[in-house]
């Protein structure tokens, strides 16, 4: 290992720690903070790490995250707390492989409007099966989960997200993912099995999505379909990546944190013109960074490095 | 009279219809191995519907493939890939976010012989090397002139270590000098024993490269047989030029 690698391995290793030890020092607010960044930074990772490679642009964030939210809202007083955990994610996988199955052999365009009906069917589906058949719509959830609880989850399900967005872009999965990408036709000639890979991964990103639905859960008291479905989640978790670069594992996060914070600082400061500022802000990052914050970083790397050897032949 | 040479595939009576157009219609066509066999015919005449029944991106509407002892008709492509059939396509297929060495491993690291990570690098810089694209490894290939690019496409081809080579007018688009290269290089892949059907449309190629040719017209064949015999038959020289009418 060279010795950036070990310095940098410290570096993660130290500000994990501290991060780990927010709760101890942090206030209520700073908590709840720290709590929508952690959530949005592993909802836009784990979107980065299906859309990024094969560049399918999925809206099912919102149906997996509210089966997740769902799930808690059903089962989080009956089973114990991990237990519920492991059956939101199943629930997740068993719907990202039949989702997957079923669309992804489709063009891209068609998995985008797809993924967009998917969250209004789950949501219209659990409302059927509540009104006609348990006859409650809406619940209360009474876990005993703190916030601190949820938030060292939810850092934990971040480390989890990046770990194995590193190892998959270092497999032959990612590496197939990524020719998918670039040429779906190539691939298969090249002998891939293109709906595998895609359900593969698919299903990997689902699985994130659905455990921040479900470690989120107990944060509201209240649930009802309309909440744990809500479609803003979506195209929340689609511009954040898409500001931060979804080529690359860590540029999702780079769109969701500054994209957090802006949207935290504006419904508490201009509350009933917060969506129309944001709008405005969605067009400007889209007009001066089309290629995300990641792609800014690339230009300016390589502006420096080219000024180096040009002055290293100059001298 | 000589042994004939193994058949490295043999299709017959393929069928393939858009509607009602017939693109492909009762065709028979083999492959021994080792040979160059040339598929001719003028535009439309369903020449790459037949290559793409053969790489598994269509299905058949009926008739038989046998590739490598199996009857492919109808299988994924993938499938058909990992059997050993290599393919270049008529417009040229390069992954044109990577560099030349990815391009190629692209063809090595799902063939079902697994290759180690050094292996693999080896491999990859043998077959640019192969091609004529020697320290080229890291250049992107959005980087390379046209001839270059089909050079990169036949070597990630080539690392599928193809049994039978599908070359979808691979010469076509080359000028003069790079078309003399493009001919050797197809020779030397010969040479070696690769089993290629191509289809093209340069006579030149066709006359010095072709053991045989097949030539198709509206979906049907109308001729077989050496380059010469092929180019100077009555019907092809019809189906090209259309009926001569002040002869």
């Amino acid at each position: 290992m060279s010795p950036t690698r070990i310095a940098a391995a410290i570096a993660a290793c130290a500000g994990l720690i501290v991060l780990a030890l927010l709760p101890v020092y942090a206030d209520a607010y700073f908590l709840s903070l720290a709590i929508s960044l952690l959530q949005f930074t592993v909802l836009a990772t784990a979107w980065g790490l299906f859309s990024g490679p094969t560049r399918y642009v999925s809206l099912a964030t919102t149906a997996f995250f509210g089966v997740g939210a769902y799930t808690v809202a059903v089962l989080g007083e009956l089973l114990a707390w991990p237990l519920v955990l492991i059956i939101a994610a199943a629930i997740g996988v068993l719907m990202a492989v039949i989702v997957g199955i079923s669309t992804l052999r489709l063009s891209g365009l068609h998995f985008v409007i797809f993924t967009f009906g998917l969250a209004e069917l789950v949501r219209q589906l659990v409302i059927w099966y509540e009104v006609n058949k348990t006859r409650v719509l809406g619940r209360y959830v009474f876990v005993d989960i703190t916030q601190s609880d949820i938030y060292w989850q939810l850092l934990g399900l971040a480390v989890a997200v990046f770990v194995i967005g590193w190892i998959i872009a270092r497999s032959r999965l990612g590496f197939a993912l990524r020719i998918i990408g670039e040429d779906e036709t190539v691939a298969k000639h090249c002998g891939i099995n293109v709906t595998f890979a895609k359900v593969v991964l698919f299903t990997i990103s689902a699985i994130f999505v659905t455990l921040v639905g479900a470690i989120m859960a107990p944060r509201w008291t209240y649930i009802e379909p309309s909440i744990a479905f809500n479609a803003t989640i979506s195209f929340e978790v689609v511009i954040m990546a898409l500001l931060g670069g979804a080529h690359r594992l860590w540029g999702p996060a780079l769109g969701a944190i500054p994209l957090t914070l802006l949207f935290e600082f504006l419904s508490a400061r201009f509350p009933s013109a917060s969506t129309l500022i944001m709008g405005i802000v969605f067009l400007l990052i889209a007009y001066a960074l089309p290629a995300g914050v990641v792609g800014l970083c690339d230009n300016v790397t390589r502006r420096w490095h080219e000024q180096r050897a040009a002055r290293g032949a100059k001298a | 009279m000589m042994l004939a040479a193994p058949l490295v595939l043999e299709i017959s009576g393929l069928t393939r219809a858009f509607g009602g157009l017939v693109a492909v219609n009762a065709l028979d066509l083999t492959v021994q191995s080792g040979e160059i066999v040339g598929l001719l015919g003028p535009n439309g005449s369903g020449k790459t519907t037949a290559l793409n029944l053969v790489s598994g991106v269509l299905r058949p509407d009926d008739g038989a493939i046998r590739f490598a002892g199996q009857d492919i008709a109808g299988m994924a492509t993938h499938r058909i890939a990992r059997l050993g059939l290599g393919r270049t396509f008529q417009l040229v297929r390069v992954l044109d976010g990577m560099d030349c060495e990815e391009n190629v491993r692209a063809g090595l690291a799902f063939h079902p012989a697994r290759l180690a990570c050094g292996e693999m690098q080896e491999a990859a810089l043998r077959l640019l090397e192969r091609v004529g694209l020697k320290g080229y490894e890291r250049r992107s290939a959005t980087e390379l002139t046209y001839i270059d690019r089909k050079r990169l496409e036949l070597a990630r081809v080539l690392a599928l270590k193809p049994r039978l080579l599908l070359l979808d007018e691979w010469l076509a688009g080359l000028n003069p000098s790079e078309l003399l290269i493009g001919i050797t290089l197809i020779r030397s892949l010969k040479d070696q024993g690769m089993s290629i059907l191509m289809v093209e449309h340069v006579m030149d190629a066709i006359r010095s490269l072709c053991d045989r040719c097949v030539v198709m017209n509206g979906g049907h064949k109308i001729a077989e047989g050496t380059p010469n015999a092929v180019l100077s038959d009555p019907a092809v020289i019809e189906a090209y030029l259309g009926a001569a009418t002040d002869a």
